[in-house]
């Protein structure tokens, strides 16, 4: 029967693509899980590493490390760490126009912006808008690697130290619950002095081997670097749990419209059916 | 029960080690230090080495450092252990590696806006398909 061919066809194709999604859907389930457990793996690094340096603030009174210092903010850097492949919704666009109103607000105050950027997908909006990108990583895949994140980190870390930056900000997304994934604006340098608050106030010090000075820097270095590294995973795991409720949604959507083309389709059919039956009878009748 | 201290290795990926020992050996930057409960309080970086845990029942444990820091507390000492090897010249190379990365990319942008451009005249090619679909099934 030639009935509907073309529905049946476009049931077909909606068919399977609603396949790629669900697969797709349990693939970013099971990833996201895996992130979520690195998420919480590199925490103790980054607390610890917070202690440390509370401590040394606090025994080192006279000691101003230059990431501890507020400067007029003229120059501004971004580290934007966005998601290298699409199809996870709003979540990069999200994070790009808090960003923007954020940018907007710093140029209306006369601040240069320079950014560096983690992600295929931030390389390529940024350049598109034609802002000043001066490094940037992409491919970082999902197991990030610490080490892979040093350059970029490096170039801004310079910068700041010769006094070309003033401020450095980190944006990403933060991971909420599965369905909820916030942009956020962190500030990374100057480091706020209320992040290093130190619960034991009596005065003591370390020994340092070899000068303070020397392993505060080496220390504020690495603690910088797990931010970012800590910004960078937790975005992986925004980035599998958004991309699981889209591709949820998308295969429901699919289970929807192929719902409505059978109804569609089954209609076709009937009306066929009965038309030919009116007209055999019409036939026998007139014979 | 003899004294113990509380030890944690921990680098930015994962905690590696967590748990009492009653010695603690780590290759400090200055020579290799051996740490023992109620140490004074010492803060020093590490070289690439190993860090020997000896467990409170006399075993020792093996952990590969490539550097970091180390911080010591009467009871509890930590490891802040590096992921990779560092050296001031890797790190620059890293560095000019990411610069020269952006550098790149700018200058394709070309390449780039041309995959954009390709993007929407296939987006609006599909669209006019679908009209042309739906026109030919009202026809018939």
């Amino acid at each position: 029967m030639a009935v509907g061919k073309e529905i049946r066809n476009q049931i077909k194709s909606i068919q399977n693509t609603q396949k790629i999604t669900r697969a797709m859907e349990m693939v970013a389930a099971s990833k996201m899980r895996k992130a979520q457990d690195r998420m919480r793996s590199s925490r103790p690094y980054a607390g610890k590493m917070k202690n440390v340096i509370g401590h040394l603030a606090h025994a080192h009174p006279e000691y101003k490390h230059p990431y501890l210092l507020d400067r007029d903010a003229r120059k501004i850097a971004y580290i934007v760490v966005s998601s290298d492949r699409g199809l996870c919704g709003g979540l990069n666009s999200n994070m790009f126009r808090t960003m923007l109103r954020d940018m907007k607000a710093w140029r209306d105050k006369g601040a240069q912006i320079t950014l560096t950027v983690i992600g295929q997908k931030a390389a390529g909006f940024f350049k598109r808008i034609g802002a000043n990108i001066v490094s940037q990583q992409t491919h970082l895949g999902d197991t990030p690697h610490a080490h892979d994140l040093i350059g970029a980190i490096k170039v801004v870390l310079d910068a700041y130290n010769s006094g070309e930056l003033d401020r450095v900000y980190l944006v990403f997304n933060e991971f909420v619950n599965t369905m909820t994934q916030k942009p956020c604006i962190d500030q990374l340098l100057p480091i706020r002095a209320e992040a290093l608050e130190v619960s034991m106030k009596h005065h003591w010090d370390y020994l340092y081997e070899p000068e303070a000075k020397d392993v505060l820097d080496v220390l504020m270095e690495r603690y910088i670097e797990s931010l970012v590294y800590q910004g960078v995973v937790e975005n992986i795991a925004c980035e599998q749990a958004a991309r699981m409720v889209a591709m949820k949604a998308a295969s429901d959507n699919a289970g929807d419209l192929i719902g409505q083309l059978k109804l569609v389709y089954n209609k076709a059919r009937q009306a066929a059916i009965t038309q030919e039956i009116s007209e055999i009878v019409g036939g026998a009748a007139a014979v | 029960m003899a004294m113990t201290v509380h030890v944690d290795i921990v680098s930015a990926e994962e905690e590696i080690f967590s748990g009492p020992a009653a010695m603690v050996f780590a290759p400090a930057a200055m020579g290799e230090v051996g740490i023992l409960p109620r140490h004074t309080p010492l803060l020093t970086q590490l070289k690439p080495g190993e860090v020997r845990v000896v467990t409170p029942g006399g075993e020792e444990q093996f952990y590969y450092v490539s550097g970091g820091m180390l911080e010591v507390q009467p009871h509890c000492v930590t490891v802040l252990a590096d992921t990779a090897l560092r050296a001031k010249d890797i790190d620059e190379a890293a560095a000019l590696e990411a610069k020269q990365r952006a550098e790149e990319a700018l200058k394709d942008r070309k390449g780039d806006i041309d995959y954009a451009k390709a993007q929407s005249e296939l987006a609006e090619a599909v669209a006019k398909l679908q009209t042309i679909q739906r026109l030919r099934k009202q026809a018939r």
